[in-house]
């Protein structure tokens, strides 16, 4: 056990997978000599060789493409997006075939891959290195879509997913790299090292795919969140006194709406919490099935707090991100009805 | 900015212009633009005209070692390698590969698929089937390809390389219930007729999807690379599809990794209604694509037999002996329609078929074995009714178990299952829901 960030997780993970199954490869644009931009693989050549983790082209198409080829062959390639903006033109390659391969050759060709992107904004990257396109995946029958919050959750998730038998899409978000960002910009972030979730377990472990996790027990409100949402819910609850109940999602597909029935059926109040745009966001999908399974339990209208459906701006960040400020008075709207 | 001043210096001096001093009426000396729109040479109504394709005589192109230098044999990527002469003869350095029982076995092959073919248009027009893709005109190319590859090498053909599956000896009724929708169904009804798969006989699930496959291809062999197997992937595309960037991309990836794969374009010179020219651009042929990438590229005599096999042979040993990929273009003609959705003669010379220069792949390699002493028009005509015999037994043993719309199908119950190895809650409810 070791205090970690999340990097130095994520790589941790890509360590022992790499280690303990040598059909685990890692490829992805500068992730080979140089270990990535975010320096997730930094290492990984040196230690298993050019063979197993290496530098491509600047193409994602091509990355993905070829890891989808490899995954049919029988190899576990885990590759990098080098950010989820950087997706779409390896978009097809992951909803036309990635995602598909199974289905329709009946199981006589599979598709084990993980492509990991780092996702999210609050790093002052503007509308190319910071969007959030979860929903683009979870519309996808076929994928696995996975937000890791933590340092100790992104190791579990990742191995999970190296071992999954589907494709996976692993969003990172890059705001919680370093810290439990929590929307307050003008303070400095917590590091890992000082937060308990950066306590990671040596060796293997996995958080199973499609748990969710409770970060704050609570009565008033079920707020949902994932990523670095989780912890600006967090500052909220705190900052309103709202006695909210916290669920990180942590996979978005499949979903544990056992968790969430249970939570709002408790609570009967909910309000959804999600970085990127609002319009046709994972919070729709959210919304429509609380409604659903908790109508009769609901004493309040659910809502959605989520980026304005606008690309995600430069100057104006913080006008954009949903922080602490924006989550909490939808919060005390919420306990208001 | 040092950067950006020099090149607006630059700017300034080269088109006479200044932010200050700009002078409107020197930019009005300049000749208007027009768009480039390229045209075929001929449209419905016209006389067909292939004068343009240049076609080198049999045996005239040099067959290099496999392991030459790309830059030294890159006059191989604007010429067309041809074995069978206008007599029958096979000529040249690419000649005398096959022995008689082979190519026999090639002829037999490439009959299959065209009765084959020609039973399951019928089929459709029937209304036994949604939709089909016929080979007419393109048999040799992978009924002859299969023929250099390995038990283990794997392909990833588009929608008309059905030959890889005869040759191999895939079942005719599988493809059929495949093709039917029906019972026996081997993708349970999941996939448009004709979109085939089958991993153990080295052909990857054919997407629907342009040019996807290619790349998929590259990194198929990058992965026996990684493993130190001796497996090879061979990569199959239409010449509209290779403006897909998927396309490029295969290229990029299998030149720097030098990846164990062929890479196959089939132009069959028409794209639905779209000629070749659209796709090809200004780079003369499809196989000049490969050059600027450094792979090795060349065009082969699609409706040649023994050509198609002697440079799928070279091209494979390339491979197979690590020295990386090879990129080939099959220059044939797509005789039929695209698919039954087609009807070319909304946009070509009905009679072009009879025009094209290359001649029909089966007449050539009969004529080639009764010279060689080794066929004749009896045994030509005896051998077409017992294919087609064997066709119709297979067909109706497939039609036993049902058609699109009538007699068995795959149950409902099999749409929801293999989204994933595991159902997930969310499916497991709606497939409650569906009642099944």
């Amino acid at each position: 056990m070791a205090r970690r960030t999340m990097i130095e997780a994520i790589r941790d993970a890509m360590d022992v997978m790499m280690a303990r199954d040598d059909n685990v490869v890692v490829f992805g644009e500068d992730v080979g000599y140089f270990g990535g931009v975010f320096r997730a693989t930094q290492g990984l050549q040196a230690k298993y060789g050019k063979s197993r983790c290496f530098d491509a082209p600047i193409s994602e198409l091509g990355i993905v493409g070829a890891a989808v080829g490899m995954a049919a062959y029988g190899l576990r390639p885990c590759v990098e997006i080098q950010f989820a903006d950087y997706m779409y033109p390896g978009y097809d390659q992951i909803v036309s075939e990635a995602a598909r391969l199974r289905y329709r050759s009946n199981g006589d060709f599979t598709c084990p891959l993980v492509v990991r992107m780092p996702t999210g904004g609050g790093i002052s990257g503007g509308q190319t290195h910071s969007q959030s396109p979860e929903a683009l995946f979870t519309h996808v029958a076929g994928l696995k879509t996975v937000v890791p919050s933590s340092p100790r959750d992104a190791k579990g998730l990742l191995i999970a997913a190296i071992e999954d038998p589907d494709p996976v899409i692993f969003l990172e978000p890059k705001r919680l790299y370093n810290g439990p960002f929590d929307g307050h910009h003008d303070r400095p972030v917590t590091p890992w090292s000082k937060h308990e979730l950066g306590e990671v377990l040596d060796g293997h472990y996995i958080v199973p795919l499609g748990q969710a996790a409770i970060r704050r027990a609570g009565s008033a409100v079920t707020v949902l969140a994932y990523g670095t949402m989780v912890y600006v819910a967090l500052a909220a609850a705190e900052e309103t006194g709202v006695d909210a109940e916290i669920i990180d999602l942590r996979t978005l597909v499949p979903l544990d709406l056992d968790t969430i029935t249970a939570s709002v059926r408790k609570t009967g109040r909910c309000v959804i919490v999600h970085e990127a745009t609002l319009t046709s966001g994972f919070g729709g999908e959210l919304s429509a099935l609380v409604q659903e399974t908790c109508f009769h339990h609901l004493e309040a209208p659910i809502q959605r707090v989520a980026g304005w459906d606008t690309p995600y701006p430069h100057a104006q960040e913080w006008d954009y991100f949903p922080g602490p400020a924006r989550l909490g008075r939808a919060l005390l709207e919420t306990m208001e009805q | 900015m040092f950067g950006w001043n020099r090149l607006f210096r630059k700017a300034q001096t080269c088109f006479g212009w200044g932010g200050r001093d700009y002078d409107g009426d020197a930019m009005a000396e300049n000749a208007p633009l027009s768009l480039h729109v390229p045209e075929p040479e001929v449209r419905p109504g016209g006389t067909p005209d292939f004068s343009s394709v240049r076609i080198p005589k049999a045996g005239s192109v040099a067959r290099p070692e496999v392991d030459a230098e790309p830059e030294s044999i890159r006059d191989l990527a604007y010429s067309i390698i041809r074995v069978l002469n206008r007599s029958g003869e096979a000529v040249g350095p690419w000649a005398g590969l096959l022995s008689d029982a082979e190519l026999l076995a090639g002829l037999r092959h490439m009959m299959t698929l065209r009765a084959f073919d020609a039973r399951m248009l019928m089929a459709q027009r029937q209304g036994k089937t949604s939709f089909y893709m016929q080979h007419m005109g393109e048999e040799a190319v992978s009924c002859a390809f299969r023929m250099a590859l390995e038990p283990g090498d794997m392909n990833f053909p588009t929608y008309r390389q059905a030959g890889l599956l005869i040759a191999g000896g895939y079942p005719m009724g599988d493809m059929m219930n495949q093709i039917f929708s029906n019972e026996r169904d081997p993708l349970k009804g999941r996939q448009l007729p004709v979109l085939y798969s089958s991993k153990k006989d080295g052909f990857f699930t054919v997407s629907g999807n342009l040019a996807t496959q290619y790349i998929q291809a590259v990194g198929w062999a990058m992965a026996s690379a990684v493993k130190h197997d001796t497996r090879i992937a061979v990569g199959w595309i239409g010449d509209g599809s290779t403006a897909e960037s998927d396309f490029h991309a295969a290229l990029v990836f299998a030149s720097t990794y030098k990846a164990p794969v062929v890479l196959n374009i089939v132009n069959n010179q028409w794209a639905i209604s779209t000629f070749q020219g659209i796709a090809r651009g200004g780079s003369g042929t499809f196989a000049a694509r490969g050059l600027g990438f450094g792979i090795p590229a060349l065009r082969v005599d699609g409706n040649d037999y023994l050509a198609v096999y002697a440079v799928a042979k070279w091209a494979v040993e390339r491979a197979r002996r690590n020295l990386g990929p090879t990129l080939i273009e099959h220059v044939t003609y797509r005789v039929g329609a695209h698919s039954t959705s087609d009807d070319p003669a909304a946009y070509r010379p009905k009679t072009e078929s009879d025009a094209w220069p290359l001649g029909d792949p089966v007449i050539r390699l009969r004529n080639h074995l009764i010279l060689r002493g080794a066929w004749s028009e009896e045994r030509h005509k005896q051998a077409e009714a017992e294919i087609l015999d064997s066709v119709i037994t297979a067909q109706k043993a497939a039609e036993q178990h049902g058609t699109l719309h009538a007699g068995g199908k795959p149950s409902v119950r099999d749409m929801f299952e293999g989204v994933y190895a595991e159902m997930p809650p969310h499916l497991r409810r709606q497939r409650h829901e569906a009642g099944v």
